[in-house]
């Protein structure tokens, strides 16, 4: 008989963001497929009624809070706290959550204090024979294991962009305040800002991702580099398809090797290995090079096409639908002039 | 200026670029020929261990401390690869680094190993580490440590680090939209899981070996074996997954008409 724990923090308008809603749809077909089991809502910020509301028919038995303007920020000894808080309160077997920076954060540290285990970045489940397994990926997104586990509380992060939003009417329901003490708070958040000073080129919610390879920055036919033109280039066709830019290492590595380089790329850019594995529906990938290790950061694209001056780059070859065999200058030159 | 205590938690993964295939041993799932795969520092705890030197030469007094949890004769092979490029004490824990093993034993292991540093002043402790391995790739190790030596000042992905000169410090957190969260802490003790920093990789120095492997050799003789295992895991499965796409190679078609079958593509 699982206790099931929705965790979420509540944005500053009293909306739960897409990774929320992706991760309240998976705690609610999680109850309804273990039988037996009952299903709870943490929530954490001032506009936790609010939220409340705009789920309340999602088949919870039970609505948590954790408010105050301490709570509304992103800061791991409060939002840790609070999820301790609910966690004792609700005394959850099953906490799940969306894996955002916030919550990837802070839940670890609370799951050990309720002497828990945490699976993070988790891409799937199945319930067969009232038995739990979760999916998750090993080694970069190089090998997936099927596992459960025995003990609890167990902690659940939800790779964001992989469950159906939960969809339903909102309504009216009460919501039981937990109070929380709080440690001194030695840190002060204040405030974000972009991580470069170009424009924003990291789009999550883009149709399509635009790899760009160290390709772009050697010498082209004429002996010379173009990395301006190049430069150009990507940010015309950025700025046309509203695409996110992802890199490969060799590209952004290039930054501390003070070589040349095209300055709207950052390590934040950068796929594959030790990078990101964005999920976006297209990807088109240009002047890449590598084999299977570098190949992850486009692992969950579904639809891929590449341009590349190599037939048989292994970037391409069996991982793309459509390779290119052509000069991406010019490709992509003429792609931002019929755009 | 301020003094550091500065400790990395970082071990070994298997060389990126090695094909690595899943097996099942009597223990659970391990990697095939896993002993022999080459090894290297772990990346993201790589970039934490760099800037960690960088911030100890900003502060005189401050010194680093290499936390690894590996098995030792792997350890050793790593040392010969990282000794070289920045000033460190190394700590070893004799254990797996597999990916397979449960993050809650690997930061029981790591924290108890830091609890028993001799000297270690915790009003300057600054716990450093990758904001997730190459081999588990949880990212929920970092603060596990931190909650067992009682530090509830924590930060993830941080890409920069800075300190004012009064003892706090300023740092930039990656979070959602390639944005940085930007948060004050008054000071040690604090928790920083790295993503890649702004550093680039250090050029080897032969003297920095030198002097680091003095140190090294004690510490790998005198490293406490630990239990890491995955204790209440039950893995059904763990495979590479066969996705091999067939590509269409599209060869000696004009610019142009690329151009035009890229645009309808994207714009459909």
């Amino acid at each position: 008989m699982e206790k099931i724990l929705y965790l979420a923090h509540v944005e500053s308008d009293g909306t739960l963001s897409k990774a929320a809603l992706e991760s309240l749809g998976a705690a609610v077909e999680l109850s309804k497929k273990l039988s037996g089991s009952s299903l709870s809502v943490g929530l954490i910020g001032s506009q936790a009624e609010k939220a409340a509301g705009s789920i309340a028919s999602c088949g919870a038995t039970s609505f948590f809070a954790v408010s105050g303007p301490e709570f509304d920020c992103s800061r791991y000894s409060t939002d840790a706290a609070a999820i301790e808080a609910l966690g004792r309160q609700t005394q959850a077997t099953l906490m799940v959550a969306a894996g955002t920076s916030r919550f990837g954060r802070a839940v670890p540290g609370a799951t050990f204090r309720l002497n828990g285990r945490i699976d993070s970045r988790i891409t799937g489940f199945t319930v067969e024979n009232n038995s739990f397994q979760i999916q998750r990926w090993f080694y970069r997104q190089r090998m997936m294991s099927t596992q459960t586990r025995a003990q609890r509380p167990w902690a659940l992060l939800l790779d964001p962009g992989v469950f159906s939003p939960w969809a339903g009417q909102p309504g009216t329901t009460s919501v039981q305040s937990i109070a929380v003490n709080l440690p001194e708070l030695r840190t002060r958040v204040l405030g974000t800002e972009t991580a470069t000073t170009g424009p924003q080129t990291i789009r999550p919610d883009a149709k399509l991702l635009f790899v760009t390879g160290a390709g772009w920055t050697k010498k082209q036919s004429d002996g010379q580099p173009h990395v301006k033109e190049a430069e150009d280039l990507i940010i015309n066709f950025l700025e046309k398809t509203r695409a996110s830019l992802g890199s490969t290492k060799s590209l952004v590595d290039q930054t501390g090797d003070g070589q040349q380089v095209i300055s709207l790329l950052s390590h934040i850019n950068q796929v594959g290995q030790t990078g990101s594995t964005p999920r976006h529906q297209k990807g088109l990938s240009t002047c890449c090079h590598g084999e299977e290790p570098h190949t992850v950061g486009w692992r969950f694209i579904n639809e891929r096409r590449a341009i590349n001056l190599d037939a048989n780059c292994g970037w391409a070859q069996g991982k793309a639908d459509v390779l290119y065999v052509a000069d991406a200058f010019q490709v992509l030159k003429k792609v931002n002039e019929l755009l | 200026m301020s003094a550091f205590h500065i400790i990395v938690c970082g071990s070994l993964v298997p060389d990126p670029l090695q094909t690595l295939e899943p097996i099942t041993s009597p223990t659970g799932p391990g990697l095939k020929n896993e002993a022999m795969l080459p090894a290297v520092l772990d990346p993201w705890a790589g970039h934490a261990l760099y800037e960690a030197a960088n911030l100890a030469k900003n502060n005189p007094g401050s010194k680093v401390w290499l936390v690894s949890l590996g098995p030792k004769a792997k350890l050793q092979q790593l040392m010969m690869t990282i000794a070289q490029k920045v000033p460190f004490e190394l700590v070893a824990v004799d254990g797996s680094a597999s990916g397979f093993t449960d993050p809650f034993e690997a930061a029981n292991a790591l924290s108890d190993a830091i609890a028993k540093i001799p000297g270690l002043d915790r009003s300057k402790l600054l716990v450093f580490g990758g904001c997730a391995s190459a081999s588990r790739d949880a990212g929920v190790t970092m603060q596990m440590i931190g909650e067992k030596l009682g530090i509830c000042d924590q930060f993830l992905a941080v890409d920069e680090l800075s300190t004012p000169g009064d003892g706090s410090l300023r740092i930039l957190e990656r979070i959602e939209g390639g944005r940085y969260q930007v948060s004050s802490c008054q000071g040690a003790p604090a928790v920083l899981a790295w993503a890649t920093g702004k550093l680039p990789v250090p050029p080897n120095n032969p003297q920095v070996g030198m002097m680091n492997m003095r140190a090294i050799m004690p510490a790998l003789q005198k490293a406490v074996p630990a239990k890491v295992g995955s204790e209440g895991v039950t893995f059904s499965s763990v495979e590479v997954p066969k996705q091999k796409r067939e590509t269409r190679i599209v060869k000696d078609m004009p610019v142009d008409e690329i151009a035009r079958e890229i645009v309808a593509w994207i714009t459909a």
